[in-house]
This record gives structure tokens, C-alpha cells and sequence, in this order.
């Protein structure tokens, strides 16, 4: 039986091998590690929305960038975060993309289904102009170049400790978003979800409750931002374009939306198949393509929904065979 | 700014409307029916124009390669809703994202099949000229895109109006549990609809492929102008659309002439102020 | 009879091939040769265009520089800058490649140029053409060297060249980005430097393919256009051109009438003159080779992203047999690359001293005719000049040239326009 407190303890369980195996493997391995752990948190923020308030956004790439680009232009322009004040722009990266989020909520929260994922896509697409046409500050097209990584104490140009580093601020991510999930907060999003006019006439602020969480996934989507930044080091509109919201909600739902670690569970997938998978065949988009596919027709709670599937699919079994 | 800046910006304008009005019709119609926003719109308009660029190839004909490219995707269209998207049933989430995982297939069988290289449709000569009306010349071609989306919009109005079927969509489109109640076979209409919507965004593809051309990607460029028609227009509403198309296509030319300096937002700007204050759009209803 | 002859003989046949096959193993290096190119995505032909033009000397050579078996490793880029960086990783942690070669765009450019510093690893640019990656920001990357050409360089001798036409006055519309800009800002410099004016300057966003907007506002009496279109924008824009009764020459820069848009464009182009290091229709017996060899291989006429990329793999060749197949290390390698003179299918090509190529530039006009044997009357880039030995700074000193800013969307400023 998987009671919440053993899911919690695979979960930690899977971390700790994470943190164990990964330094251990390639180089390229670890990089590719902490590019999907500092995604997931995108995606995670995008599942706080989508599988616990049943909002699907398709522009959550606007928090990523503008955290991402805060970092840059910081460390460029101010040199300012690569010292213990990296800890500072991480503070910046996470009030901007709420600050970001909360002016956007106003325009989109009134909105619901499909409306709700065309406004954010306006708004999502709005920002990508913004950081093509300004190119005083965003370098337009050819991105802002981060040379360094901060160097507190601790070397983070080192693979391996940044490694650690983002692993240590996703965990964190991780362990809040799964509190606040829990909460009598999150526990209304839910019902949110669910009954949304039920909710009403129980006297819920239903408005002010999906505002909040809007907030909460942009404060999310710039930290991940900040980290995303350094991890490549190079922020240009890439990130900020549409099918990098198209990932974050497909990575969702793939994992399995209203779990969480779902969402790590999709990005880390698809993360794997891009990147590794096209280094060693040429079709991988195929393979991308027919995942997405075959996920949503088949296993419509996600992979994650696998373990509840095969268990009702064995209890009948049984069933049927004590019948027999 | 004399008379004749307003007459060709306007003129241009309304062609790039006509354009829109292909391209977002079908969309406006599935969305109305059955509530899907059909993500891999924007593909069936991309292999529309590469089907069309093939039968041009191998026969020559322009004027053959438009039913051809119409009929082969909208069966895509057809198998696409029959098997894939009937099983999930009212998901539109689900369906939303499985369009996508399709779209991201047809993009990468379409690089397969007819390379990456930037391909464009030549149409008939006689449509490649313009008429000088004074010393303004108007490209025949924009005048045919307006003719075409007009006679597909009064075609598709009075098959709306009209006909039977036409009331059973409409119907359907108001509230399809009351038309399940009166007979409507609503899933019949899915079929139809998904169907013509893909066979309109082929049109759209190999009419809009001459004058956009036809490469990779354009596909996911296609796909928000065919969401800011929908979405000003009004899902599900005819007239809407051609009113969003119009409209869009009006604001997007003069926003980029008069101020180029907002080049970027002048389609993505009054979408979200438009769903801000209106969350169904200017025409829809809910 | 002749099986017991083999067993008898095998032993010593087998020890001698073996100790003959450890002294050949000894004298063959292995030069591995990382490459990074978009391969899917929107400009995966592009990218395959590239990996065409590289490939296609690798094939020549039998995979062989001289002595070295070259291993030749494709990864996809995606055309993201991140995704560019983490395969460029991963060819260099993992795969340990000598030289890293590629990268498309400004941006993958300015994404791989840091990782070429931070790993000290060779990074070759045939392609990616920005311009301050080897000047103002030379110091920042002593690894890198570009083999291809910088946005500006064909534009510094095109101004002269408007000039000597005896235009006075032109109009340019290019795409909005820093492509665009440097390439504009090239010819505007080059023009006005000879007493030409730039009287109006467009930009439609990258990507535009409804031009409607824009052209009416062209400015009546400019003598000729200058445009700089890339991609599907290349095919439109003369289209709509011609379409709305343009009757002014107009001039391109080296991306709107390349082989890579150009068979897709019709009698609409006749007559079009831009510049550019390469045209496929260049007159030399190397070249037409080339070009013979390409399409039969291929397809296609080679467009300058397979012909840069031929080039470098010649280079390449050219400079590890000078060490008889052994990589020297990336500064010994680029010490001796710039000191070395190449005749490729470009023409002559040297390096100046902030790792540029200098080289020629050919003015081309676009006409429809037959050319090398081929059967039909297609689009070929004529060329009609050539202007030798051009630097990335042209004309200009680099003294001066370096102490302005770099071509912005608002450098040079538009003294001219109304």
C-alpha cells in the first residue's frame, strides 16, 4: 500500500541515489542531470497550476526567462552575483517572476479552460518580444553571455558542485511545493479543481485562491530561471519562446499531473530522449512525438499513474480468477 | 500619409485578413463543435501546401494540387479524429496535448519526406501580376486570397444557415447535450467538422503557401495567428472569425507601418487586453 | 592439401600481420573532429547543408588528413544556444575531440565561444558571422578562429561598389536582429563613406513574411533598395517587391540571393546584384568541380553553408599534415593556420591578425543562364566583380573601426533619413 509517507520516502530515497550515482557518471551525464533538475522546477510550478488547480498555462517560459535574464543582466552589466550575493539574485530571480506573475494574473485569472491557456500564450508571447526587441538590455537575438559562475566558498564552474548546488535548491523547491500542496491551501486549489462553483458557495475566494497560485508558480518559474541561466550560461529569447511553455505543460502531464515529482519524472524523460537519445539515433523526434502520444491515449494519469494502473489491473485479475 | 498610403495599407490589410480567415475558420468551427483547440492546426496548413507542392511537381498543375492537397489531409484530419481523438472522449486538455504530440510528428515526417529547404508555390502567371488602378498597383494575388476567403465564408455561411446539416452543427455548437437530446448525432458532426476544419486549413496552406512559402516551422508561426482570429473572432462563430480575421489583419498592417517600433506586439498586445476583459472573445459566448 | 598449407603458414602470417598491424596502428593518429549544427528544427536543412559540405571532403579524403583517421562526430544543436553548449560539453568531457567545428547562429556562436575558453578547446566558426566574436570580443576567446566570413565584411567593398554605380540615395529594409544590423550597417558605412546617402532604414521583424506593411513606405526617391533577407523571407520579399511596381535596381546581402533560397525563386530575382565570399556560379575549375560533385551527391547547388564547410575541412587538413597527424594543441594549431596561405574553392583566403578570414568578395547578379554543362537555363549568382583581399575591416582602418560601437540597429545612426 503506498501511503503518502512511503511515497515521501522513495521520493528521498531517489534523491539520495541521485546524489550518490550522478557525480560519479560522465561529465555529460551530470550536465545533463542538472539541466533537467533545474527544469523540473519549471515544471513542478507548472503542475501546482495544472494538476492541483486545473489551470493549463501555456506560457509559464515567461517566469523562466525573466529570471533568467535578471541573473544575466546582474552578472554582466553590475557584475553583481557571482559572490555570496548569488544567493541575493536567486531572492531577485523568484520576486520578479511573481512580481511578473501577479500583474499577468490580474489579466488572466478571470479566464478559464482554453481562454485561460490563449491568454497566457498572449502574454507569454508578449514577453518574447520584449526580449528580442530590447536589446539594449536582453542583447536581442544573440542572448547575454554569462562567463562565469558564482564562487562563494564553494567553486560553482565546478560540474559537480553546482550539481550539487542545483540538486540542493530543486529538494528545497520540491519540499515546499509538496507542504503547500498538503496545506489547507493547496487542499482548496483542489477542490478548486474540482468544483470550482461549489467552492464559491461555500464561500471560498476562489478568484483570490487561483491568484495566489498563479503567484506562487511565476515565484517558482524565476528561481528555476536563475539556475537555468547559470547552468548554460548563455539566456537568449529561446528560452522564453512558445514551445518551451509547450515542454513544461507536456513534461507535466507526461509524469503525470496533481504528483509533483510527476512532473521531474516527464522532464527527466524527455529531457533524456532530446539530448541523449539525439546523440545516438536521428529519428528521436519520432520517438518524442510517439511518447507524447501514446501517454496521453493510454495512460491518461501519466507514468506516474502507472503503479495505481497495474494494481486495479491485478486486482481484477484476481478477482476475476477467484470467480474462475 | 496621402490617400494613397491609407488605400494600400488598407488593401494589404484585408488581404492579410483573407489569409487569416483560411487559416483560422476551420479552427473557430472545430473549436465550436468540440470544444478542442486543435494544436496541430498549424501542420495540416504546412502539409497542405507541401501535398500541393508534390502534386505540383509531378503534374504541373496548380489548379490540381488544391482539391488533392484538401482531400489528403483533411482523411488525415479524418483518421486524426476518428482514432485518436473520439477515444478520449470530452478531455480537452488531453486532446489539446495529444494535437501537440501530433504536430510534433508531422513536423519531423514532413522534414523526412520533403526536406528542410524554403520551397514556394508558384500559382498560374495570371495571378501573379498586378493591376495598376491609377499609379497604385494591387497584386492579382492578394485580390484572389480576398475572393477565396470570401466564397468560402458565404459557402460555409449559407451551409450554416441553409442546410440541415448546418443547423445540426449549429445546434451542436449551442449546446451539444440538448442536441444529443433531439436526435443530433453530435458525433457524426465531430467527425465532419474536424474533418472540414482540416480540409480548410489545407486550402489555407496551399493558397497561403504562395505567398508565405512553404519551410519548416511555419507551422507553429501559423498557429497563433490562427488563435488571435479565433479567439478576437469569437469561437465557434463564423462571422466572428471573419470579423477577427478582418480586424487582425487591419491592425496587424497598420500597427507595423504606422509603428514599427511595436512590430511584435501588434497581434499579441490586443489578444490579451481582448481576453482580459473579455475571456471568450469579442463574439463569443458562454 | 592447400588448408594444411594455411594452417602451416598461418601462425607466422598471423604474427607477422599482427606486428606489421601494431606499427601501422602506432603511425595512424586519431584526429576527432566534434561538429555542432542544427540537424532537426526549423533550419535543420540548413544543418544538413553544413554537415553536406564537411562530409563530402571527409568522403574525398577517405577520412584521412595525411596520416590521421578522422573521426567525425555530428551532434544536433537544435538551433538553441543551450542545447548548443551541452552538446559541445558532451563532444568535449566525453568525446574528447581536438577541434570543435560549427555552430549556426550569432547566438550558438556566442554560446560556444565561452565553452572553447573554459575548456580550452579549438572552436572553428565556418558559418556563424557576427561580428564582434573576433573583434571587440577577440580577447575574451583565445581559442576560437572563423574560417567563414563576418556579417559586415561583403558589405564594406558592396558600398563602394553602390557608389561607383552612381547611386546616391538607397533605402534598406533588412530583418530586425543583429544579423541585419551589421550587415546594413556594413554597406551604410562603406556607402556614405563614398558620398552616398542611406535615406531611410526598415526593419520587419525576423520572420516577416507579409511585407505589405513596408514596402509602400519605401521612399520614392531612393536610386536603388538594399535588402537583407534570410530564409523564407529571402523568397517573399521579392515577390512582393516586384508585385507592388518597384522599378528601383535592387542590391542584397549575401543571405537573400545565396543557394540555399535561390532555386525556389523565380524571373522576379533577374538582375538582383549582392555580395558575398562565395557564389556557386564562380568561374575556377576547383569550383566547378565542386559544384558538379555537390549536385550529383546531393541534389543541389552547393550553397555557401556547404561551401565554408568544405573549406574548413580542406583547412583543417592543410594545417594537421603539417604535423604529420598529430593535433599540436589548439594555439600551435591557430598559430599556424593564420600563418598559412589557402587556395580553396573560394578563392584565396588568409587570416588577419584577429583570426578572421580575408578573402574575396564577389559581387553577384542574379541571371538565368546555363552554366557548367548543365542543360537548362537556371538562376545563377553571376559574378560581375571581384574585390581582393578584404579584411572584416574593408576599407577602414581597425584602429578607428574598432573604437566605434558595434553595427546596432542605431549604428550608423541614420543621418540622412527625414
Amino acid at each position: 500500500m503506498s501511503t503518502p509517507s512511503a511515497k515521501v520516502l522513495i521520493v528521498v530515497a531517489a534523491l539520495a541515489a541521485v546524489a550518490v550515482i550522478v557525480p560519479n557518471t560522465n561529465s555529460f551525464m551530470i550536465l545533463l542531470t542538472t539541466r533537467a533538475l533545474a527544469f523540473s522546477i519549471l515544471v513542478m510550478s507548472v503542475d501546482i497550476l495544472l494538476g492541483y488547480t486545473g489551470l493549463a498555462s501555456l506560457g509559464q517560459a515567461a517566469y523562466l526567462a525573466v529570471g533568467a535574464y535578471v541573473t544575466a543582466v546582474l552578472t554582466t552589466k553590475y557584475q553583481f552575483g557571482l559572490g555570496w550575493d548569488f544567493w541575493l539574485v536567486l531572492l531577485f530571480g523568484i520576486l520578479l517572476g511573481a512580481g511578473l506573475a501577479s500583474v499577468f494574473g490580474l489579466l488572466a485569472i478571470r479566464a478559464t479552460g482554453v481562454y485561460f491557456l490563449m491568454i497566457t500564450l498572449a502574454l507569454g508571447q508578449c514577453v518574447w518580444g520584449l526580449a528580442y526587441r530590447w536589446n539594449s538590455l536582453t542583447g536581442g537575438d544573440n542572448g547575454i553571455n554569462l562567463r562565469q559562475r558564482p564562487k562563494f566558498g564553494i567553486n560553482l564552474a565546478d560540474e559537480v558542485t553546482f550539481f550539487y548546488l542545483v540538486l540542493g535548491v530543486f529538494a528545497v523547491s520540491l519540499l515546499i511545493m509538496f507542504t503547500l500542496v498538503r496545506s489547507p491551501f493547496g487542499r482548496s486549489l483542489v477542490g478548486i479543481r474540482e468544483r470550482e462553483q461549489r467552492m464559491k458557495i461555500l464561500g471560498y475566494n476562489t478568484w483570490l485562491h487561483k491568484y495566489l497560485a498563479f503567484i506562487i508558480a511565476g515565484a517558482f518559474g524565476g528561481l528555476a530561471g536563475v539556475l537555468w541561466a547559470h547552468t548554460a550560461g548563455i539566456v537568449s529569447p529561446v528560452n522564453v519562446e512558445l514551445p518551451t511553455s509547450v515542454d513544461a505543460l507536456l513534461m507535466a502531464v507526461l509524469g503525470g499531473s496533481g504528483t509533483l515529482v510527476g512532473g521531474v519524472i516527464g522532464t527527466f524523460i524527455v529531457f533524456f530522449l532530446r539530448e541523449w537519445l539525439s546523440t545516438v539515433v536521428p529519428w528521436w523526434q519520432y520517438v518524442l512525438g510517439g511518447v507524447y502520444v501514446l501517454t496521453i491515449l493510454y495512460l491518461p494519469t501519466g507514468l506516474m499513474g502507472v503503479p495505481q494502473r497495474l494494481r486495479h489491473a491485478s486486482f481484477r485479475a484476481i478477482a476475476n480468477g477467484r470467480r474462475n | 500619409m496621402d490617400i494613397r498610403f491609407w488605400l494600400i495599407q488598407a488593401f494589404n490589410g484585408i488581404s492579410y485578413g483573407a489569409l487569416l480567415f483560411l487559416v483560422g475558420s476551420g479552427l473557430s468551427l472545430i473549436f465550436g463543435v468540440m470544444r478542442i483547440v486543435n494544436l496541430s492546426h498549424g501542420s495540416y496548413f504546412l502539409l497542405g501546401g507541401y501535398v500541393a507542392l508534390s502534386v505540383i511537381w509531378a503534374t504541373g498543375s496548380w489548379l490540381l494540387a488544391i482539391p488533392v492537397a484538401m482531400l489528403v489531409i483533411g482523411f488525415i484530419g479524418l483518421v486524426m479524429e476518428r482514432v485518436f481523438l473520439r477515444p478520449l472522449g470530452f478531455d480537452p486538455l488531453r486532446q489539446v496535448l495529444l494535437t501537440v504530440g501530433f504536430a510534433i510528428l508531422f513536423q519531423q515526417a514532413a522534414l523526412d519526406i520533403w526536406t528542410g529547404n524554403n520551397f514556394d508555390i508558384s500559382p498560374p502567371v495570371a495571378l501573379s501580376k498586378s493591376i495598376v488602378i491609377g499609379d497604385i498597383y494591387f497584386p492579382v494575388y492578394r485580390i484572389f486570397m480576398i475572393a477565396t476567403a470570401t466564397v468560402i465564408g458565404v459557402g460555409l455561411w449559407l451551409a450554416m444557415e441553409k442546410t440541415r446539416i448546418g443547423a445540426a452543427v449549429r445546434a451542436t455548437v449551442d449546446d451539444a447535450q440538448m442536441a444529443r437530446g433531439v436526435g443530433i448525432d453530435t458525433s457524426r458532426i465531430s467527425m465532419l467538422i474536424f474533418t472540414l476544419g482540416a480540409l480548410l486549413a489545407a486550402l489555407g496552406g496551399v493558397i497561403g503557401g504562395a505567398f508565405l512559402g512553404i519551410y519548416p516551422g511555419l507551422d507553429f508561426e501559423m498557429l497563433p495567428l490562427a488563435f488571435a482570429v479565433v479567439i478576437i473572432g469569437g469561437m465557434g462563430s463564423l462571422g466572428g472569425a471573419a470579423i477577427g480575421a478582418l480586424l487582425v489583419g487591419l491592425a496587424d498592417n497598420f500597427g507595423k507601418a504606422l509603428y514599427p517600433e511595436v512590430s511584435y506586439f501588434t497581434l499579441y498586445a490586443p489578444m490579451a487586453l481582448i481576453l482580459a476583459v473579455k475571456p471568450t472573445g469579442l463574439f463569443g459566448r458562454e | 592439401m592447400t588448408s594444411t598449407l594455411l594452417r602451416r603458414l598461418s601462425p607466422p602470417l598471423l604474427a607477422s600481420s599482427m606486428v606489421l598491424g601494431l606499427n601501422l596502428a602506432a603511425s595512424a593518429e586519431e584526429l576527432r573532429i566534434g561538429f555542432v549544427a542544427p540537424t532537426t528544427g526549423i533550419f535543420a536543412q540548413v544543418g544538413k547543408d553544413m554537415v553536406d559540405g564537411f562530409a563530402m571532403y571527409l568522403d574525398e579524403k577517405m577520412n584521412k588528413f595525411g596520416s590521421a583517421d578522422v573521426k567525425f562526430i555530428v551532434e544536433d544543436e537544435q538551433a538553441k544556444p543551450d542545447t548548443a553548449v551541452t552538446k559541445a560539453k558532451k563532444l568535449i568531457l566525453q568525446d574528447k575531440v581536438h577541434i570543435l567545428v560549427g555552430g549556426l547562429l550569432a547566438s550558438s556562436g556566442y554560446a560556444l565561444a565561452p565553452v572553447s575558453t573554459a575548456e580550452k578547446v579549438l572552436y572553428i566558426l565556418p558559418v556563424s558571422a557576427a561580428d564582434d566574436l573576433t573583434q571587440r570580443d577577440l580577447p575574451k576567446y583565445p581559442y576560437i578562429i572563423r574560417t567563414g566570413w563576418s556579417s559586415s565584411q561583403p558589405s564594406h567593398p558592396f558600398g563602394q561598389w553602390a557608389c561607383e554605380q552612381g547611386y546616391k540615395k538607397i533605402v534598406a529594409i533588412g530583418a530586425d536582429y543583429a544579423f541585419g544590423y551589421e550587415v546594413i550597417g556594413g554597406f551604410q558605412r562603406a556607402f556614405e563613406a563614398c558620398g552616398g546617402k542611406i535615406i531611410q532604414k526598415i526593419w520587419p521583424p525576423i520572420g516577416t513574411k507579409d511585407f505589405g506593411p513596408y514596402i509602400p513606405t519605401i521612399k520614392a526617391d531612393a536610386d536603388a533598395i538594399f535588402s537583407l533577407m534570410v530564409g523564407p523571407m529571402s523568397l517573399q520579399f521579392p515577390k512582393q517587391l516586384a508585385a507592388s511596381g518597384n522599378k528601383k535596381p535592387v542590391l542584397g546581402g549575401g543571405t537573400s540571393y545565396d543557394e540555399f533560397v535561390l532555386p525556389s525563386m523565380g524571373d522576379e530575382v533577374i538582375g538582383h546584384v549582392s555580395a558575398l565570399q562565395y557564389s556557386a556560379a564562380l568561374e575556377t575549375p576547383k569550383n566547378e568541380a565542386f559544384v558538379k560533385a555537390y549536385r550529383a551527391k546531393f541534389g543541389k547547388v552547393p550553397s555557401y553553408y556547404s561551401e565554408t564547410n568544405y573549406t574548413t575541412a580542406d583547412m583543417i587538413d592543410q594545417v594537421i599534415q603539417k604535423y604529420n597527424g598529430k593535433f599540436p594543441g589548439a594555439e600551435e594549431f591557430i598559430r599556424q593556420l593564420v600563418a598559412m596561405k589557402f587556395d580553396t574553392l573560394r578563392g584565396p583566403v588568409s587570416f588577419d591578425d584577429m583570426r578572421n578570414p580575408v578573402q574575396n568578395i564577389y559581387i553577384k547578379k542574379v541571371e538565368k543562364q546555363k552554366m557548367f554543362g548543365y542543360p537548362n537555363a537556371e538562376l545563377w549568382n553571376t559574378v560581375i566583380k571581384t574585390y581582393p583581399n578584404v579584411s572584416q575591416f574593408g576599407q577602414f582602418k581597425k584602429a578607428e573601426f574598432l573604437a566605434t560601437p558595434v553595427y546596432s540597429r542605431d549604428y550608423p545612426p541614420c543621418k540622412y533619413c527625414q
